[in-house]
């Protein structure tokens, strides 16, 4: 591990303590989780403490875990991860917090400690249906205008449900169930540990 | 007293200066914008639901139709990421390769920008000057890939083959006679990297006339001087990245703070600006151009003098080479698995970021160890910088509105993905 990495490892300990649920460096990455209760309150001292100093966020998205590694998973299934990014320290932070409630994951927003987050959250709900009490602005953002569900969860077929057409007839657009059938053309794999390493077969 | 309201205005979709499909709903009070809205996503193609679907090498070229302006940095970060979490090492002539082609895609996503932003402000020129130019680096892609604009050049563990010997030639036609196309072929006479240092030894100077064109200007000063004005505070609230964050007065480059490849190893200035309003944004944009010439002239020089291997010789992730997969057992054992079932990396999330030529582009993988990856992100520069649209035309007027369209240099197919 580098001494950068250390340095902020050392960092997060110190400021955060007790918040921190797990801290993770793998690939030169520093991750960290928090629960959403002390979502907001760690986020805002990311920013401002001048040991730590993430003045820019640079991603939010969702993940879906409900199908990781193929087998059914114990825990919790929405999450949002941030990147964040320290201009004055160089360097990076990743922040995993899973949404408490599986049927309506919901996390606090972020948009008052950094504004670039808007979109990001607006697309997190958009594609997973994670809402953000506290954005002003949480419409849709990527699907359609009048589009049912969330695209991104894996529950959620890739040739969707409807499409669409012009209608000779009621000479308009319209939206009728999908026609075409869904195939897979590779099947997804998990090998297990050892699969094509003789020494531990 | 007639009552006075705010009104409404559709700005695109279906408007030259709206960059491809970009809707905006502006609130106007007489001519000065109060409210800008954009709605985006009628290009949204779901690439990252896709790419769960599709083998890690199936998706590489999805990345070229994101940003389609600058096709090899797409790939570029999503090769890098790729290659973090298998942790390979991937040869040094591959890395110079792939540093001058980034840098050859800077210069053309450049070019294209300058001559559509003159194009929406009212310089009519710059589109035809930019696009002769863009023809000679199109011809570099195609030269290398078969490809003019989706390469799918680069790939987890290296690029795809070496550069090659020999350029296509003009060919002589019943509207163009030899004598005609003979100027035409003198720089593709030799092998790509000898057009290539054809093109750098002129394209400085090219350079300079563009500027005799802009960068005094009257109009384009009136058009572009003071126009979208975002503090360094305010860049950095609102996640700005790349030129745009340069603009702003904060000298932050990715090549140079976090160097990936061997951007540590060639020399180059990054340019920043003063003020943070459109103009500042033109002119460190136009710099960055020079400087990419630079680069890439650096590593012609490179590649002339090192020949080596250019793609990973781990065949759990590269295909082994022609000749032995037909004559070896275990050669064909992984061409076979490599081409059918897809590579397998391992369990692990990783982060890889680019100096794109619009601002940082990441991509963001978590994968279970599958063949597949099970959830990819694309972080767009250009999706962050147009959320703040609103905060920069706000108080504008609604022909400055299209000057900051242009000077953030957005293009739909990352912003939709």
């Amino acid at each position: 591990m580098s001494a950068t990495l250390e340095a902020l490892c050392q960092s997060l300990q110190e400021h955060l303590g007790e918040r921190v649920k797990s801290l993770k460096v793998a690939f030169g990455e520093v991750t960290i989780e928090v629960d959403a209760t002390d979502y907001l309150s760690v986020m805002q001292t990311l920013r401002d403490e001048p040991g730590l100093s993430f003045e820019e966020l640079i991603d939010l998205c969702g993940v879906d875990y409900s199908t990781y590694g193929n087998v059914p998973r114990e825990g919790r299934r929405f999450a949002a991860v941030s990147h964040l990014l320290s201009i004055v320290r160089n360097w990076r932070l990743r922040v995993r917090c899973f949404a408490p409630d599986d049927s309506f994951p919901s996390l606090p927003s972020v948009t008052s400690i950094w504004n670039s987050v808007n979109w990001f959250e607006r697309e997190a709900f958009d594609l997973y249906g994670i809402v953000f009490p506290g954005h002003d602005d949480l419409r849709r953002i990527l699907t359609d205008y009048g589009f049912i569900g969330h695209p991104f969860r894996k529950d959620f077929p890739v040739s969707g449900y409807v499409e669409m057409r012009y209608d000779p007839d009621q000479q308009r657009v319209i939206y009728q169930p999908v026609t075409i059938e869904p195939r897979e053309i590779t099947p997804r794999i998990v090998r297990e540990a050892t699969y094509g390493n003789a020494e531990n077969a | 007293m007639p009552e006075l309201r705010n009104f409404t205005l559709n700005f695109g979709p279906q408007h030259p200066a709206a960059h491809g499909v970009l809707r905006m709903v502006l609130e106007l009070d007489g001519e000065v914008v109060v409210r800008a809205d954009p709605h985006i996503g009628l290009l949204h193609r779901a690439t990252e639901k896709l790419a769960e679907t599709k083998t890690w090498i199936q998706s590489v070229p999805y990345m070229d139709r994101l940003d389609y302006m600058s096709m090899m940095c797409n790939e570029h970060a999503y090769c890098m990421a790729i290659e973090r979490l298998l942790q390979i090492e991937v040869p040094l002539r591959a890395q110079y390769i792939r540093v001058m082609f980034d840098e050859i895609t800077r210069i053309l996503n450049h070019l294209l920008w300058i001559g559509c932003h003159g194009l929406d402000v009212g310089a009519m020129t710059m589109v035809l000057y930019a696009f002769r130019e863009r023809e000679d680096l199109v011809d570099a892609y195609e030269a290398v890939s078969g490809a003019r604009m989706h390469a799918a050049y680069y790939r987890p563990g290296g690029v795809y083959r070496d550069l090659p010997d020999r350029m296509a030639q003009y060919q002589e036609s019943k509207w163009k006679s030899a004598a005609q196309i003979r100027p035409f072929n003198e720089a593709r006479s030799g092998s790509l990297l000898d057009f290539l240092d054809d093109f750098v030894g002129r394209f400085p100077t090219l350079l300079d006339e563009y500027e005799t064109l802009l960068t005094d200007n009257r109009i384009w000063k009136q058009r572009l001087v003071d126009v979208g004005i975002v503090s360094p505070e305010r860049a950095l609230q609102r996640g700005f990245s790349g030129p745009m964050l340069r603009g702003s007065g904060i000298a932050w480059d990715l090549r140079k703070k976090q160097p990936y490849e061997v951007y540590d190893r060639v020399d180059f200035d990054i340019p920043v600006g003063v003020t943070g309003d459109s103009y500042d944004r033109y002119l460190v944009r136009m710099e960055e151009m020079r400087q990419s010439n630079r680069i890439v002239k650096q590593c012609i020089d490179w590649l002339r003098q090192n020949p080596g291997p250019v793609m990973s010789d781990n065949h759990k992730v590269a295909p082994p080479d022609r000749e032995a997969m037909k004559s070896n057992m275990e050669e064909l054992i992984h061409h076979f698995k490599l081409c059918t079932e897809g590579m397998h990396v391992p369990e692990g999330e990783a982060y890889s970021a680019v100096e794109h030529p619009k601002g940082e582009f990441g991509i963001y993988i978590i994968s279970d160890g599958a063949n597949k990856p099970y959830r990819l992100k694309i972080r767009a520069p250009g999706y962050v910088h147009l959320s703040a649209m609103d905060e920069m035309a706000r108080g504008h007027m609604l022909a400055d509105v299209v000057t900051i369209i242009g000077s953030q240099d957005v293009v739909f197919g990352e912003i939709d993905r």
